[in-house]
């Protein structure tokens, strides 16, 4: 099971988007750490211990949830939006 | 000289939307920056537009006050120049740097600066803490206000604090399973504590709510632990616990953890703000009086960015701060109207020293001396525990900012917010010294990670 779970807020439109290749779905109006943990239970792999990472405090100040996009961008998940067609990376 | 004032606010939660209404009421025209896409601060944060819940659902008892500043801030935005999504990194003499949305860095000037900051939660690390599912108990609410998610669904929510028991009454309606609420603080210490709450009756009466709601529907309420560990590799799979004498454990997907809260401080020390330790807050704060004047001349305090008082503390001090602000510009200003608003905040002060011994951090039996060695403290450059206590020992170090520079502990992503204050307090245990007397982290630009165009871009203007 994810990290989170939908409890209420679903009727909201789709979104689709790409996490490691895989074409996945998400809701306008989730945060791109919202999108990722209600399918996945990690945003990234730390790069001191090689250790998964999900975020921690959700409001933009711990840097815990940084995230890759293919491109090689980061964003920080807990205060970014899903938009369609974003291709995230959490390896 | 008054038509040349320009004040700026930094945030729009409760302390910077009654500052910026007081400045407004006075015909000013302030600028107000706030990082959320919203104005409501945290504990009033708006969901995404698309969203539908009733206020009554999303701020429980706390509706109407939500309700009444929200409107405030509506009505008196064409009145303003606000910037929400806006960062500001870095603060000097006479102005802020910003980074908008787009991530296009801009400067601006002010005459008079309000910071209305506020805080996060105030964390100490133990055994687990790193593993995905382990959230802050700010972060468990913000998933289930902002985004209609819950952590979970089996959640243990551990700590001390009136959030602890909010949150996971909010989960429990929510239709979490809450496996337990692990409260650090005694039933003792609350006992002692009623004298300093009985100054805030209301709140008293809606902690006291909840305690019994959780306890009505069957919810273990455990009280005096000490956390042990986060069961479970990649994932939460159970959380243990000392209590009552021995070591217990449960099942569960998620553990909501948080000591309280701290203020967010890094504006007013990247001014110059003069800072003292304080207490109650057990924190290194930006000195500012009752006015909400801080040691700066043109700087003003609200809120808890300052100090932890509280969403109602916080509209008073903003309204309070913000005709210091005026005064100070040579505006009249309605002077029963701040003695009201002293009272109250004098009244508020006394509730807050009631909470914090009712709600003590476990620093004796916890924090400092009794972290393991091998314990990660910092989440950003896995830095540990042996690795501080090895360079105060090897080393000779006595002070925090040295400390860093040698372990780079609190030169990570989040710079010190998260591990700064165990590293004053695993430095002071190791010293035999109490935490606020090795010194504080001193804030850097930018206070978060900017993107380098952001940086770039700012030194080619």
């Amino acid at each position: 099971m994810a990290l989170l779970q939908r409890v209420t807020e679903t009727h909201r439109q789709t979104v689709d988007f790409i996490l490691d290749g895989q074409p996945c779905q998400a809701l306008i109006g989730d945060t791109v750490l919202t999108a990722v943990l209600t399918q996945r239970n990690r945003l990234r792999i730390e790069e001191f211990n090689g250790t998964p990472r999900a975020g921690f405090c959700l409001m933009g100040a711990c840097q815990d949830c940084w995230m890759r996009t293919e491109d090689g961008a980061r964003l920080r998940a807990c205060s970014t939006f899903i938009t369609p067609g974003m291709r995230l990376v959490s390896v | 000289m008054m038509n040349s004032l320009s004040p700026v606010i930094v945030g729009a939660g409760p302390a910077g939307i009654r500052a910026a209404a007081t400045l407004v009421a006075a015909g000013l025209k302030p600028v107000v920056v706030d990082e959320a896409i919203k104005a409501g601060g945290q504990i009033y944060r708006q969901p995404p537009d698309g969203f539908t819940r009733p206020k009554s659902s999303l701020y429980g008892f706390e509706s109407r006050k939500a309700d009444r500043l929200h409107r405030l801030f509506e009505a008196i935005q064409p009145q303003i120049d606000y910037r929400p999504g806006t960062l500001v990194w870095n603060a000097g003499a006479n102005h802020l740097d910003l980074m908008a949305p787009d991530g296009t860095a801009s400067s601006l000037g002010f005459s008079h600066l309000l910071l209305a900051t506020g805080a996060t939660d105030r964390i100490q690390p133990f055994a687990g803490w790193l593993t995905p599912g382990v959230f802050t108990l700010g972060a468990a609410q913000i998933a289930l206000k902002f985004q209609g998610s819950i952590l979970g669904p089996r959640v243990a929510f551990a700590g001390t604090g009136p959030l602890l028991y909010l949150v996971a009454y909010q989960y429990a309606k929510a239709g979490a399973d809450v496996v337990g609420v692990f409260d650090t603080a005694r039933f003792a210490d609350k006992l002692a504590a009623l004298p300093g709450l009985l100054h805030g009756v209301g709140h008293l009466a809606k902690g006291m709510y909840y305690v019994a709601w959780l306890r009505a529907h069957g919810v273990p309420l455990h009280g005096g632990i000490v956390p042990l560990r986060v069961e479970g590799e990649g994932r939460v799979q159970g959380f243990a616990w000392q209590g009552s004498g021995r070591a217990r454990r449960v099942d569960c997907d998620a553990v909501a953890f948080g000591l309280g809260l701290r203020s967010e401080t890094q504006l007013a020390d990247l001014l110059g703000c003069r800072f003292a330790y304080d207490d109650l807050n057990r924190a290194w704060l930006p000195e500012r009086n009752l006015s909400g004047r801080s040691s700066l001349p043109h700087v003003f305090l609200a809120g808890d960015g300052a100090g932890i008082a509280g969403a109602d503390a916080a509209e008073l001090a903003g309204e309070r701060a913000a005709l210091a602000l005026l005064e100070d510009a040579g505006h009249l200003v309605d002077r029963r109207r701040i003695a009201l608003l002293e009272r109250r905040l004098q009244r508020i002060a006394k509730f807050r020293h009631g909470l914090e011994r009712a709600f003590p951090l476990p620093l004796a039996d916890w924090g400092g001396a009794a972290l393991a060695d091998d314990l990660v403290l910092c989440r950003c450059e896995a830095i540990t525990v042996g690795s501080l206590r090895q360079a105060a020992c090897d080393l000779g170090v006595t002070e925090l900012n040295r400390l860093k520079a040698l372990t780079r502990i609190g030169m990570g992503r989040c710079q010190g917010r998260i591990c700064g204050a165990a590293a004053s307090a695993i430095l002071a245990a190791e010293l035999g010294q109490q935490p606020g007397t090795v010194g504080r982290l001193r804030g850097q630009a930018p206070v978060k990670p900017l993107p380098v165009v952001t940086v770039s871009h700012e030194d080619a203007a």
